[in-house]
């Protein structure tokens, strides 16, 4: 089967598009797939110390690009999944450092490698935005339950259909059920009803995502952890699996409206 | 149920105002022009039609609809009187 390179992306920042590349990629090596994860936020990379790689990177994606290295000298190993490699973003240059068609090539490359290609995209529409999706097959929308990111997830689908490379799938990162059940934050069906597109995937809020970044290690690899179970769903539907959702979230009933009436006084 | 909900229910939930607001600013970011450009393009129409018919400019409407994905410019202008040509 031919690999398929898939962007993850958001437009705002900070709702998680780098933890769920880590993740993703994580989670499709342990259904046994090849893996490349390439990060595209050049200048402010990061995917290199949530995977806990950044001992491990001599070259990176502007080396390839630029022809100091080849392609397999770029490919960093992960420590635990023999079949999940890091393409790292360059640290000291911006976003004009590589072309979309020189991504796009890029990206090319890299499907006789593996079986997929995950691109971390920087926040954003602007070069670095257009340079992430430049190679890609299909588009993942990261968003959480807030306005700011919701809104700026709509700008992306606009973005990447206009692009032709949608329809985009979601993903609802960061859902805190307590607050879903007390009406005090967005649910999957609203989001979903005002973005107008697939879900793919719903990860509940867990302080364990913290932990993992702290130590260097994606929660995806303990199938205990909430988040962690989300994200190896999500890769199960990557796969073409039928996985239920995940059960985060009660509708919001009167026993709801009664506790927030209660906590009123 | 709905009723009791509803008698129990002073105040909207915060996401239903974060959903309606969200809906109300999607309408306006999914417009492909500015509210000053869409100005522009109106008095330019208008202007372009008036080389033909008097057209009453200040009832004029120029609107963007958009139906599954697809936006559409629809312009509703009065004509006042046809011009006799010279």
């Amino acid at each position: 089967m031919p690999a398929r390179v898939i962007t993850i992306t958001s437009g705002k920042g900070g709702v998680g598009k780098t933890t769920g590349v880590a993740n993703l990629g994580v989670a499709l090596a342990l259904e046994g797939q090849r893996v490349i994860v390439l990060d595209a936020d050049i200048g402010l990379r990061n995917l290199d110390v949530i995977m806990g790689l950044e001992n491990r990177i001599v070259y990176d994606v502007v080396d390839v690009v630029e022809g100091n290295c080849r392609l397999q000298q770029a490919l960093i190993r992960d420590k635990r999944l023999p079949e999940l490699h890091l393409l790292a973003a360059a640290q000291t240059r911006d976003k004009t450092a590589v072309s979309p068609d020189q991504m796009a090539s890029l990206s090319n490359d890299l499907r006789s490698e593996c079986d997929f290609v995950l691109i971390d995209s920087p926040a954003g529409i602007e070069r670095g935005f257009q340079n992430a999706i430049a190679g890609a097959d299909e588009a993942i929308i990261i968003t959480t339950p807030e306005v700011a990111a919701v809104r700026d997830a709509d700008r992306i689908v606009g973005l990447i259909e206009a692009a032709e490379k949608g329809p985009a799938t979601l993903v609802i990162n960061r859902i805190k059920p307590d607050m879903v059940k007390r009406g005090d934050m967005l649910a999957t069906e609203d989001v979903i009803e005002i973005l107008a597109i697939d879900l793919l995937g719903i990860v509940p809020e867990d302080d364990n995502i913290i932990v993992s970044a702290n130590k260097g290690i994606p929660i995806a690899l303990d199938g205990q952890s909430g988040a962690g179970r989300a994200f190896r769903n999500i890769a199960q539907r990557i796969l073409g699996q039928e996985v239920p959702f995940m059960a985060i979230a009660a509708e919001a009933g009167l026993l709801g409206r009664m506790r927030r009436l209660v906590g009123r006084w | 149920m709905r009723f009791l909900n509803k008698l129990l229910t002073r105040e909207p939930a915060s996401k239903d105002i974060a959903k309606k607001r969200l809906q109300l600013v999607l309408v306006h970011d999914r417009q492909p022009l500015s509210p000053g450009l869409m100005q522009t393009m109106k008095n330019d129409i208008i202007l372009a039609i008036s080389k033909y018919v008097e057209v009453d400019g200040e009832n004029a409407q120029l609107t963007i609809s958009q139906s599954t994905g697809h936006h559409r410019i629809v312009a509703d202008i009065p004509v006042q009187s046809p011009r006799r040509r010279a």
